[in-house]
């Protein structure tokens, strides 16, 4: 799980361009990781065991792990760092902490972060620990020690069946997840959290800096006020060629 | 100085990959037929290469052969690259809202081109096919086809009307679904709607919903948050409507109306329909 910026409508950088200036901004977990957490509370709840939620992330990550427990997931594992890391470091350090735990039967990850979009920590991940990995999944079903994962293409959905224990990614759309209820933000604010504190090695993929797109703003034609905007909207839509 | 490119087929963003594999040398392009299977295909591109760079299209199935290529020679990845100089690349982020410029520490590079950031190449396409050996790989086993109930695609319609915040109700989106019925089009949202539950994923237009590219985007009550441009920036006219005169929506837009949508959705059906009755 990561802990993203709720961006709003402008993207405004920080003096040094190596990040969004967060000042004013909230946080969030990365969209696709919520439906991740959502599911395995899911499975847990109707076939038993246990939901680990692991980050590496700043020590304000804590509030986004408190929220996943809040979700129903049982306790926590939180690598801190205040740096960015790339993907391949990052693999590396959730492998670490994986590795030092019971085996899982399903590790989850998103498909991609909302922030950083590298589309590959999940597969890195896999790679590492030797196991199957399908990725981007809008429906999963977990039985008698397989799991049928559904990928969302062009054509409909591809299917992909495979054995425990496995590494899925996922996209927002697999389940809604569910607003938490105040007990259950109680409980999550005295569920466990094991922080560690972790060094980020020399990066493979060095971010130099961020930039912010240029002028995508347009000036638009007004068309008018209220309903008798109407049918000079009707007019565009016959130019356009879509009325 | 060569580079691998893989295809998914002749499709645009494929042929956009070749365009930045052409650029970094002598091209040699690859492609397979036969069930998808990721991480066997990542095997026979890695195989095929050499010490060449690898090029993948900046689309789902690109990005993730291209991770797993990555994973197998343990090599960094640049995933959705708009530019390349030397070992400096710049890719994108936040669904291309905000762009990373960023060192590659490898000999080699492995990249996917973001989508439409390169011209489709119009060199002849002349892929070799690659056969790999699927034992025991994760490969594709059934195909779902998908439930449209018989109406137009979100991806694929003219017209897409949308609604966000402002239309206030699951119900409240009748009126959306009224004109986009009348325009043969298809109704959207942004995602401040579906996570209330108004709506389903599937009509969610944004960085983690659905990329559309109609010729006409009609943005009913949607602010504008950088999540939801990530998805409808491919319209090529985006008219707003907003009671808000400050929205970043009308940032984005072409034609703009400002006011309550609730008059004015209907109004705008009763105009088209009047139109089509003379």
């Amino acid at each position: 799980m990561k802990r993203v910026p709720i961006t709003g409508g402008k993207m405004v950088l920080t003096p040094d361009e190596q990040a969004i200036e967060t000042k004013h901004l909230g946080f969030t977990i990365s969209p696709h990781e919520e439906c991740g957490v959502e599911e395995a509370v899911r499975i847990v709840e109707s076939q038993g065991g246990e939901v680990v939620v692991l980050t590496l992330g700043p020590p304000e990550a804590e509030e986004q792990l408190r929220e996943c427990m809040a979700l129903g997931a049982d306790r926590a594992i939180h690598l801190v760092s205040g740096e960015e890391w790339d993907a391949q470091a990052t693999a590396s350090a959730l492998v670490d902490a994986i590795r030092g735990e019971e085996p899982f039967d399903l590790i989850v990850l998103g498909n991609e972060s909302a922030d950083a979009g590298n589309y590959q920590v999940g597969i890195r991940v896999a790679y590492a620990l030797g196991l199957p990995v399908v990725t981007g999944l809008k429906g999963l079903t977990v039985a008698d020690g397989r799991a049928r994962c559904e990928q969302e293409v062009a054509t409909g959905r591809d299917v992909y069946d495979v054995a425990l224990p496995a590494v899925i990614t996922v996209k927002e759309g697999l389940n809604l997840p569910r607003y938490p209820s105040v007990p259950a933000k109680l409980r999550a604010n005295r569920k466990p959290v094991d922080a560690r504190p972790v060094e980020r090695p020399a990066p493979k993929l060095e971010k130099l800096r961020l930039v912010v797109p240029e002028g995508s703003r347009k000036q638009a034609e007004i068309l008018g006020e209220g309903a008798a905007a109407a049918p000079r909207v009707v007019e565009v839509m016959q130019q356009l060629g879509v009325a | 100085m060569s580079a691998l490119v893989f295809l998914e087929g002749a499709d645009e963003l494929s042929l956009q990959a070749l365009t930045l594999g052409e650029s970094l040398g002598d091209v040699r392009a690859v492609r397979f037929d036969g069930p998808y299977a990721p991480a066997a295909w990542a095997k026979a591109i890695v195989d095929a290469a050499g010490d060449a760079d690898i090029i993948g299209p900046g689309s789902d199935r690109g990005n993730e052969v291209l991770a797993h290529v990555a994973a197998q020679l343990d090599l960094p990845f640049a995933a959705n690259v708009t530019e390349v100089r030397g070992n400096d690349v710049t890719r994108i982020r936040w669904g291309g809202t905000l762009q990373e410029e960023a060192r590659i520490h490898s000999e080699r590079k492995l990249l996917t081109a973001a989508p439409f950031a390169f011209a489709p190449s119009s060199s002849p396409l002349q892929a070799e096919v690659l056969s790999p050996s699927l034992d025991g790989s994760v490969t594709v086993v059934d195909q779902v086809a998908p439930d449209s109930g018989g109406k137009v695609s979100l991806a694929d319609a003219k017209v897409v009307v949308s609604g966000g915040r402002g239309v206030g109700s699951s119900e409240g989106f009748a009126i959306l679904e009224e004109l986009a019925e009348l325009l043969d089009g298809a109704v959207g949202c942004s995602r401040v709607v579906t996570s209330a539950g108004w709506r389903p994923h599937a009509d969610q237009v944004g960085q983690t919903g659905t990329k559309v590219s109609p010729d006409l985007y009609i943005a009913c009550g949607i602010s504008g948050a950088t999540q939801h441009i990530a998805g409808c920036k491919g319209a090529k006219k985006l008219l707003a409507i907003n009671a808000d005169r400050e929205a970043t929506i009308f940032a984005h837009a072409d034609y703009a109306v400002v006011g309550d949508l609730h008059e004015i959705l209907p109004a705008i059906t009763a105009e088209l329909r009047k139109a089509r009755a003379v």
